[in-house]
C-alpha cells in the first residue's frame, strides 16, 4: 500500500525539480494528445515551449511579448497572494482590472490632446485607485456587513464588464469617428502612451511596476510587521485576533492592494498593448492571474517563475495554431495539463510516498 | 525597431517566389471557429478558398484571439512567417492591424468590418446586412399576425443599427400597424440569455424573431412556441423547420477568391469593398414553404431590385426617430450615414442604448 | 401601460427555466462545499455535461439517457479533481479554475463533429388539469421535468443534510475534519463522494442548456453560468432551500430585465443588463448584514487541505 507521508521539512530538491518535471510530463501527456489529433508531437511541444524563446524566426519578436504577456499577470499575482495569504478571497480581479483601465483612460481622454507630463503619472494614480476603489466595494460590504468577499467580488466583474461595453460604446467612445464603439487611440496620445521604455525589449510601464511589486511584496512579507500580520491571520485567526490583528483592517488592506495592481495592471494595458477601450479589452487576465499566484506558491519570486511559463504557453500555442494547424481548444486542454502536473507533483516538497503494509487510509 | 524592419525585409523576401507559387494567406478571429455564427462563417469561406486554390494557397487560421496585443502578437507572428495575406476576421482588430500593416509594408492585411485604413496595404470589407434585413423585414411585416415583432440585438453599433432601422422601415412600408419590440443582450453570444429573450418578445406578442446574435437558442425557442423567426449568419432551418423562414447567410468565399487571386496576379491594392446581394457576398437561407408563393416572389424582386441597384433599402423620405428630416423624397443614404448609423429611425418606439 | 403586457405567471415560469441550469449546478456544488471543499471548476463540469450529454442524447436518441451521460461526463472531471485535491493534496482554488480551463479545452475538442446538430427533444411533463389552474398552472404547471427534478433535488439535499446520518457525517467532515478523522470517519472517502456529486449535478446543469434550454452544442456554450452558480452557494448561506430562492431570484431578475427592455421602460439598458448582479450583491448585503459572523454558515474547514497525520 502507498501512502503520503508529510516531510518535516518541505524538500528543497523537489521544490525545484518538480516543475521540470511537471512540464516534462505534461510534454509527454500532451504529446499523446497532439499525436491523437494527427499532428507532429514533437514540433508541437517545441513551437510551444522552444520557439517563442529560442527560434530564429520568431525568437527576437517572441522573447519581449514574453514581457508584454506576462507582466499584467503577474502584477495582478502578486496582489492576490497577499490576500489569498491571509485567506481573503478576491476572485474579482478581473472586474478590478477593468475599472483601473478606465479610470486611466478616463484621465487621457479627459485631457486629450494637450501635452503634459504629469499625465501619465496622473493615469497610473487613477489606474490604481479605480481598482481600489472597485475592491472597496467587497471590503466595505465584508467589513460593514458581512457580506462574502467571494459572491461580491466575482458578481462585480460581470457589473465592470456591462460599464466597459457602455463606455466603449458611450462616454468614452472616440468623438471623431461617430457610431463606432472604442474610444481614441492611446499610443497616438504621446502624453497617455505607455511606450516600450527600450526598444524591441517589451519593456513598458507595466513590467517595471510589476518588478516593483514583487520586491515590494517580498519586502512586505518577510520584513515587515504587516506581512507577519497577513500569514497570521491565515494560518491562526484566532491567535492573530489576540495578536491585536484587526481583521476588518485586514480586509480592507488585502483587498485594497490587490485592487490597485489589478487596476494598475489594466491602466498599463490600455495605454499600452490594448491600446484603446473596447468592448472585448478584458481578456480574463484577471482570472489567470489566480492560477499563477497559487502556481508561484503565493511567493513573489514563484510568481514571476508561474508568470512567464503561462505567458510562454500562450505565445506558443498561438504559434503551433497558426503553424501546425492546431486547434485552439487542444492549446487550453495542453494547458490544463501543465497545470495539473504543476499542482500534482507539488505534494512531493511536502509529502513522501511511503509503500506500508497493511490496508489503512 | 532595427530587428523588426530587418524581419519585414524577411518576409518581403519570402513573399516574393511565394506569388509565383503558393500563396500564404492566414486568418484570425475573436471566436472559434465551431460557433455556427460569424466565425463561422469566415471559416467556411476559408475553406472555400482552400478548395478553389488547392495546392496554390496555403491557409492558417489562429482562433480566440482577443483584441490588442494578442491580436497585434499573431499577426507579427504571422507576417515574420511569411504570410502573404492576413485576414482579420472582427470589427475590434482594427488599431492592431493598422499597427501591425504599418511594420510589414509587404504583407496584405485585410481587415473585415473595420474603417481604420492608415497604410495602403490594408483593405477593408464590410457586407450591406442591411440589405438582407430589408428582405426580413418585408416578409415578417407580411406574415406577421399580431403586428409585433420581436428583435434580439447584440450591442448598439452601427452595423446592428442599420439592420434594425432596415428591417423596421421594410416591415411598416408592407404593413402600417407593425411594431417592433427589441432586446440588447450587451453579448454576441450568450445561448440561454438568447433564449430568454426570445421567450420574453414571443410573450409580449411577437409572432416573429429576428436576431443579430450568433446563437441558433432563438429558432428553437420559436419552434416550440409556433411562431415565426429568421437565423442568422448561417442556415438554421434544422433548429425550427417550422418557424424558420430565412436567414441572412454570410458568404465571403467570393470575395475571399477574388482577393486571392489579386495577390496572384499582383494587381491586389488597398480597397473598402461594402459588398452586398450584388456581389453574391450576402444571400438568403432558402424560403420556407409555408412563406406563400407571391409573397416569395416579392421578396426575390426586392433581392433582385437591390442587386441590380435599383432600389436603396434606405430611400427617403426617413426621418429620425425625434422626428428630424433624415433622408428627403427620392434621396438614397450615403454610405457614410449607414456606416456610422447611430439613430433609429421614425417609428420605432424605444430609446436607442447611448 | 407599457407595464401591462408582462404577465406574472409567465414571468415565474420563465424565471424557473432560467434558473434551473444554475440552480442543478449550484445544490451540488453545495454539498461539495458543505464537505469542505471549494471546487472552482464549476463552470468546467458544466460544460462537460452540456458536452457528454448532447452526444450521449444524440447517438442514443433519448435525452434521458443524454442526461444520465451529463452527470457521469461532470462526475468524470470531477473526479480528475478529486485525484488531485484528495490524493494528491494540491490547493483547492488553482485545482479548479485549471479543471476549468481543461474542461472548456476538452469539450471543444470533443463536440467538434457536433456543432450545428438538433438533439432529440425532451418532451414537457403533461400534468392534466395542474396546468389549467388559473395563473399558477401556468406559472408552475407547465415545465419539463427536469425543472421538477431540480426542486426535488433541492429536498433531497435539504434532508440528506439535515436528518440523514450521513449528511451529518459530511457536514462533520466539512466543519472539522480533524475532528471528524478521530471519531473515525473516513474524511477522503466522503469528501471524494461529495466531489462526484457536485460533479454529476453541475453536469446535469450543463445538459439542461444544451438539450433543453437552447437545445444545441457550442463550445463555451455555458458562458460563465457555472461562476453564477458557485456564487449562488454562498449567497445561499450553504442552505439549499436559499439556494433555490437565490437562483429564482437571480434568474427572475434576468428575466425581468428583460421584459422591461421588451416593453420599452425607459431605463438605460446598460444598467438593466447589469442588474442581476447588483440586485444578487444587495439582497446577500441584506440578508447578511447584522448577523453575526458564525452565523453565516460557511463550512469551517472549507478549502482546507486535509491529511492525516498518523
Amino acid at each position: 500500500m502507498i501512502r503520503l507521508e508529510r516531510r518535516k521539512e518541505p524538500s528543497k530538491f523537489w521544490r525545484i525539480a518538480n516543475p521540470f518535471l511537471a512540464v516534462v510530463l505534461t510534454m509527454l501527456a500532451g504529446g499523446a494528445m497532439f499525436a491523437a489529433l494527427g499532428k507532429d508531437p514533437v514540433a508541437a511541444i517545441r513551437l510551444i515551449f522552444f520557439d517563442p524563446i529560442f527560434s530564429q524566426t520568431f525568437g527576437s519578436y517572441s522573447r519581449p511579448q514574453l514581457l508584454i504577456k506576462s507582466a499584467p499577470l503577474i502584477l495582478i499575482a502578486i496582489g492576490l497572494a497577499i490576500g489569498f495569504k491571509a485567506n481573503i478571497w478576491n476572485i474579482g480581479a478581473e472586474g478590478q482590472y477593468i475599472i483601473g483601465a478606465l479610470f486611466g483612460a478616463g484621465v487621457a481622454l479627459a485631457f486629450f490632446p494637450a501635452p503634459g507630463w504629469y499625465i501619465f503619472p496622473l493615469m497610473v494614480m487613477a489606474g490604481a485607485f479605480g481598482g481600489f476603489l472597485w475592491a472597496m466595494i467587497p471590503a466595505i460590504l465584508k467589513t460593514r456587513f458581512n457580506t462574502n468577499e467571494i459572491l461580491v467580488s466575482l458578481l462585480l466583474v460581470y457589473v465592470a464588464e456591462r460599464i466597459l461595453a457602455a463606455m466603449a460604446l458611450g462616454l468614452m467612445r472616440n468623438p471623431d469617428i461617430p457610431g463606432f464603439p472604442g474610444s481614441r487611440d492611446l499610443r497616438r496620445y504621446e502624453a497617455a502612451h505607455n511606450a516600450e521604455l527600450i526598444a524591441n525589449t517589451g519593456i513598458h510601464w507595466g513590467v517595471v511596476a510589476a518588478l516593483i511589486a514583487v520586491i515590494f511584496a517580498y519586502v512586505m512579507m518577510t520584513r515587515h510587521m504587516l506581512g507577519y500580520q497577513v500569514q497570521l491571520a491565515g494560518q491562526a485567526p484566532r491567535a492573530a485576533r489576540f495578536g491585536g490583528v484587526s481583521p476588518a483592517r485586514l480586509v480592507v488592506i488585502c483587498l485594497g492592494i490587490s485592487g490597485a495592481l489589478a487596476g494598475l495592471a489594466g491602466m498599463f494595458e490600455v495605454s499600452g498593448p490594448g491600446g484603446q477601450v473596447r468592448i472585448e479589452f478584458a481578456s480574463g487576465y484577471g482570472f489567470t492571474a489566480i492560477i499563477v499566484a497559487f502556481l508561484g506558491r503565493l511567493n513573489p519570486f514563484g510568481i514571476v517563475l508561474a508568470g512567464l511559463l503561462l505567458g510562454l504557453t500562450y505565445i506558443g500555442g498561438e504559434l503551433s495554431q497558426m503553424i501546425l494547424q492546431l486547434p485552439g481548444a487542444a492549446i487550453q486542454v495542453f494547458q490544463g495539463m501543465l497545470l495539473f502536473f504543476l499542482l500534482a507533483l507539488d505534494f512531493q516538497t511536502n509529502y513522501r510516498l511511503r509503500l506500508t503494509r497493511g490496508m489503512r487510509i | 525597431m532595427k530587428k523588426l524592419l530587418t524581419a519585414a525585409a524577411l518576409s518581403a523576401a519570402l513573399a516574393t517566389p511565394a506569388l509565383a507559387e503558393t500563396t500564404k494567406v492566414g486568418f484570425i478571429y475573436i471566436g472559434p471557429v465551431g460557433d455556427f455564427g460569424w466565425t463561422a462563417g469566415h471559416d467556411r469561406a476559408r475553406q472555400e478558398l482552400q478548395d478553389h486554390f488547392g495546392d496554390a494557397v496555403e491557409t492558417s487560421i489562429v482562433e480566440n484571439v482577443d483584441y490588442g496585443a494578442d491580436a497585434e502578437r499573431v499577426m507579427t507572428q504571422m507576417a515574420i512567417s511569411g504570410t502573404d495575406v492576413i485576414f482579420a476576421a472582427s470589427f475590434g482588430y482594427g488599431p492592431d492591424v493598422n499597427a501591425v500593416a504599418g511594420r510589414f509594408p509587404d504583407v496584405a492585411f485585410q481587415h473585415a468590418t473595420g474603417y481604420i485604413q492608415e497604410h495602403p496595404n490594408i483593405s477593408l470589407y464590410d457586407a450591406r446586412f442591411y440589405e438582407g434585413r430589408a428582405v426580413l423585414g418585408h416578409i415578417a411585416g407580411k406574415m406577421t399576425e399580431t403586428n409585433t415583432i420581436g428583435y434580439i440585438a447584440s450591442y448598439p453599433i452601427p452595423a446592428v443599427v442599420s439592420g434594425i432601422n432596415s428591417a423596421f422601415l421594410h416591415a411598416r412600408a408592407v404593413n402600417p400597424d407593425v411594431n417592433f419590440r427589441i432586446i440588447w443582450t450587451y453579448s454576441w453570444f450568450d445561448p440561454a440569455l438568447e433564449a430568454d429573450a426570445a421567450e420574453t418578445l414571443i410573450e409580449q406578442g411577437a409572432d416573429v424573431i429576428m436576431q443579430h446574435t450568433d446563437s441558433t437558442a432563438a429558432v428553437r425557442v420559436a419552434e416550440d412556441a409556433g411562431v415565426m423567426a429568421f437565423g442568422q449568419a448561417s442556415d438554421m432551418t434544422q433548429f425550427g423547420p417550422t418557424a424558420h423562414l430565412s436567414a441572412i447567410v454570410d458568404r465571403w468565399a467570393p470575395y475571399y477568391i477574388s482577393r486571392i487571386q489579386a495577390v496572384k496576379d499582383g494587381t491586389w491594392e488597398a480597397q473598402n469593398s461594402w459588398m452586398g446581394f450584388a456581389d453574391g457576398i450576402i444571400e438568403m437561407a432558402p424560403w420556407n414553404d409555408r412563406i406563400p408563393a407571391d409573397l416569395q416572389a416579392e421578396a426575390d424582386n426586392l433581392i433582385a431590385a437591390i442587386a441590380a441597384g435599383e432600389y436603396h433599402p434606405f430611400t427617403g423620405p426617413i426621418n429620425r426617430q425625434d422626428g428630424t428630416a433624415w433622408l428627403a423624397e427620392g434621396e438614397t443614404a450615403p454610405d457614410a450615414d449607414l456606416a456610422t448609423m447611430n439613430f433609429y429611425v421614425e417609428g420605432i418606439t424605444q430609446e436607442l442604448p447611448n | 401601460m407599457i407595464l401591462g403586457s408582462i404577465n406574472p405567471a409567465v414571468l415565474l415560469a420563465a424565471l424557473m427555466v432560467a434558473a434551473t441550469p444554475i440552480l442543478l449546478a449550484a445544490i451540488g456544488e453545495l454539498v461539495v462545499e458543505k464537505a469542505g471543499v471549494l471546487n472552482l471548476g464549476v463552470e468546467g463540469m458544466m460544460i462537460m455535461g452540456a458536452c457528454i450529454g448532447f452526444i450521449v442524447a444524440v447517438n442514443t436518441g433519448s435525452p434521458l439517457i443524454g442526461f444520465l451521460g451529463a452527470a457521469l461526463g461532470g462526475m468524470a472531471l470531477s473526479l480528475l479533481f478529486a485525484l488531485l485535491t484528495q490524493a494528491l493534496m494540491t490547493n483547492q482554488v488553482a485545482s479548479g479554475l485549471a479543471l476549468t480551463l481543461f474542461g472548456l479545452g476538452l469539450t471543444a475538442l470533443l463536440g467538434q463533429s457536433y456543432v450545428g446538430i438538433t438533439p432529440p427533444r425532451t418532451p414537457k411533463l403533461d400534468l392534466g388539469p395542474l396546468s389549467d389552474i388559473p395563473f399558477l398552472g401556468r406559472a408552475l404547471f407547465t415545465h419539463d421535468i427536469v425543472v421538477y427534478l431540480s426542486i426535488a433535488l433541492v429536498a433531497a439535499v435539504w434532508w440528506f443534510l439535515k436528518y440523514s446520518r450521513a449528511g451529518m457525517i459530511l457536514r462533520a467532515v466539512g466543519e472539522n475534519h480533524d475532528a471528524a478523522h478521530a471519531l473515525g470517519y473516513h474524511v477522503k472517502r466522503v469528501r471524494v463522494l461529495a466531489i462526484m456529486f457536485g460533479g454529476a449535478c453541475a453536469g446535469l446543469g450543463g445538459a439542461y442548456l444544451s438539450l433543453i434550454r437552447v437545445p444545441q452544442w457550442t463550445e463555451g456554450m455555458t458562458v460563465g453560468a457555472g461562476w453564477i452558480a458557485l456564487a449562488l452557494v454562498v449567497f445561499a448561506s450553504w442552505r439549499p432551500w436559499r439556494a433555490l430562492a437565490g437562483a429564482y431570484l437571480f434568474g427572475g431578475v434576468v428575466v425581468l430585465q428583460l421584459n422591461l427592455q421588451a416593453a420599452g421602460v425607459k431605463i438605460p439598458v446598460e444598467y438593466l443588463s447589469m442588474s442581476p448582479y447588483l440586485i444578487t450583491i444587495f439582497v446577500l448585503v441584506l440578508i447578511s448584514s447584522g448577523k453575526a459572523r458564525g452565523s453565516l454558515n460557511a463550512p469551517g474547514s472549507l478549502n482546507r487541505p486535509f491529511h492525516a497525520s498518523n
